[in-house]
């Protein structure tokens, strides 16, 4: 299945009962699947009049109590940032997809990282952090639409899944997690639905008195604090002994994998630092990981974002080293493995020093 | 004085169910908090009032959920129309209503208002005109008339430089979503009288499945107007209708008056 496909289905086999969009490439593939695929389940497909209008509909279908998504490329999910804000302030649980093109502006439709601190920095206006997964691959997908779900509802908050073009095309066999049947998610006593038999109820953000806007901040900050605990993510392989670390997420991952394999026995010992939850970031786990090998090599499809998590983690635990591809250009395997050569050799041929 | 058995009076005024016991922000004079008794007593009226969700804006009405009695869910700044057609989608049964002012409805929520109202949602909303943005200070709206005076219009809108106040219920009666638009104005007994008939016909399309329903009401402003309560009536029944002409602008229910 194409990833895009992929994450519909993986939505729906999740639960999702809603889903507002507006067209935008590289992710048209998933309006489109969903248009026919919910309303089989008795869901609501919705195409917005625009990224803004999608948004605030999933605002609104999340307080009426289903799971809710929506789904965009890097421009769109720019304008989405103010019902994202809200979502966090008013803990609303929703899932939003950013298929990342490149940019700045309008950019292009080709695959790129670019929107790395829009995802992990907050994006929108306000004292919140919204998680944000980053699946390697069609299985991945699929397993961690299921778990941007969980994640959302349990926190009460909006979760993005950051993925990129090539994913969304790329097609690959896919084994789902067994369906959720909505009626067996466990209640939410939040929801509007009207006050039969019960007190009004009111969903909002706005909190003009400072000393409850306070608390509100701190309640959600304590929230925030429980998600990093619980839900921080990572998968390394070959790094025990390995003289270089590749740290890279997502599609940069898989190219990464390649490469290493590609250099197996050919030169230093590589092993692979990937990250699934950019936040929260697994700081502590790559710190410790970073005492034990001398060199850290980031290699990502942009000119440094998540490079700056890697420096608050690492510090001069250990040599940094960068390969950055802005643009929408995807380096191939080979491109990574001559950075990695570069690398061993400490020569800077190849990608830069970053120096901490 | 001799004693009487007690009288069982008949109970013939009294605050709506769907008012809470509060007292609320609005200026004296301001056209709002007589908008909100009359959603109230029309949710009353018909029985709606456990299964209604309403979405007030951002301005003036921005608190109405600590003033209704029902479900409430705030809006970002224009998006109550997108908000709501989440909600209702999700919520056939419920009854779901938008509240919102000039600056939402007309400026910045222009894109949600038009296409929810031509999709044909059946929601019903209640749309506050009072030519000016009050909570923000009186600055000018998309509604302010040619001429009149705002913090952002010295010496008067001007066409040429400010652009011309818009006639949004009369472009959204173009649409074909919509069944019912009418403009009342809250500025006399009598209009007040109008504009709960008006709310409660655009109600009744919701329920009955015909589509998109709006009621309008010019409403007055004294603070930001810089007039007395009786300008402010004066002002809206002399000066506002010529720009904002009362009565029906659009109706297919086929409902008898």
């Amino acid at each position: 299945m194409r990833g895009n496909h992929v994450l519909g289905e993986a939505a729906v086999l999740a639960g999702c009962r809603f889903y507002a969009g507006y067209p935008i490439t590289p992710q048209n593939e998933v309006p489109e699947y969903l248009s026919g695929r919910l309303p089989q389940v008795g869901g609501v497909f919705i195409q917005g009049e625009s990224e803004i209008a999608s948004i605030n509909m999933v605002i609104g279908a999340s307080a009426a109590g289903v799971r809710a998504m929506t789904s965009s490329s890097s421009p769109g999910i720019s304008l989405k940032q103010e019902g994202i804000s809200y979502l966090a302030g008013m803990e609303l649980p929703a899932v939003i997809v950013n298929t990342m093109r490149g940019g700045p502006g309008l950019g292009n439709i080709a695959p790129s990282a670019a929107d790395y601190f829009q995802a992990t920095r907050g994006g929108g206006h306000g004292d919140y952090r919204t998680p944000v997964l980053a699946p390697s691959g069609c299985q991945e997908l699929a397993e961690m639409t299921f778990l941007a779900f969980d994640i959302a509802d349990r926190y009460r908050t909006p979760v993005i899944i950051l993925g990129d073009g090539m994913m969304g095309q790329t097609m690959e066999p896919v084994v789902f997690p067994d369906p959720i049947d909505p009626e067996t998610l466990p209640p939410k006593d939040y929801i509007l639905n009207g006050c039969k038999g019960r007190e009004p109820k009111t969903i909002y953000s706005m909190i003009l008195d400072t000393e409850r806007m306070y608390r509100h901040n701190l309640k959600l900050l304590e929230k925030y604090q429980l998600i990093t605990a619980n839900e921080t993510r990572w998968e390394t392989s070959g790094t025990d002994g390995a003289e270089i670390v590749v740290v890279a997420y997502g599609t940069a991952a898989r190219i990464a994998e390649s490469a290493i394999e590609e250099l197996e026995g050919k030169g230093p010992s590589i092993g692979l630092f990937r990250p699934i939850s950019l936040w929260p970031y697994p700081t502590m786990q790559l710190r410790s990981l970073s005492e034990n090998v001398s060199k850290i090599a980031v290699f990502e499809f942009c000119a440094g974002q998540m490079l700056e998590d890697v420096i608050i983690s690492v510090g001069d635990r250990a040599e940094i080293y960068f390969y950055g591809v802005p643009g929408g250009i995807v380096p191939t395997p080979a491109d990574v493995a001559d950075f990695l050569l570069s690398v061993g050799r400490g020569d800077g041929k190849i990608g830069r020093r970053i120096e901490v | 004085m001799s004693s009487e058995a007690a009288v069982d009076y008949e109970k013939i005024f009294g605050r709506p169910e769907s008012l809470k016991d509060s007292y609320t922000h609005y200026c004296p004079g301001c056209g709002h908090s007589i908008a909100h008794r009359l959603v109230a007593e029309c949710i009353d009226e018909m029985g709606l009032r456990e299964k209604t969700i309403g979405v007030p804006p951002v301005g003036c009405a921005v608190l109405a959920y600590n003033y209704f009695n029902f479900d409430m869910i705030e809006a970002p700044h224009g998006r109550p129309l997108a908000v709501a057609t989440g909600i209702k989608r999700v919520l056939p049964d419920k009854f779901v209503f938008t509240y919102q002012g000039d600056g939402d409805l007309a400026a910045i929520g222009t894109a949600e208002t038009i296409h929810a109202a031509n999709r044909g949602e059946l929601i019903s909303t209640v749309f506050i005109n009072n030519a000016i943005y009050g909570m923000t200070g009186g600055q000018m709206a998309p509604t302010t008339l040619l001429g009149q005076e705002a913090t952002t219009t010295p010496g008067g809108r001007d066409p040429h430089y400010h652009g011309r106040p818009i006639d949004i219920s009369r472009m959204l009666a173009v649409c074909d979503g919509v069944v019912y638009v009418e403009r009342c104005a809250l500025s006399s007994i009598k209009n007040i009288r109008r504009a709960k008939r008006a709310i409660k016909k655009a109600f009744r399309c919701q329920l009955d499945g015909l589509g998109f329903a709006l009621v309008e009401l010019l409403s007055p402003c004294p603070t930001n107007w810089k007039m007395s309560p009786k300008q402010a009536w004066e002002w809206v029944n002399k000066v506002m209708v010529n720009t904002y002409p009362l009565g029906v602008i659009k109706d297919t229910t086929g409902y008898e008056d």
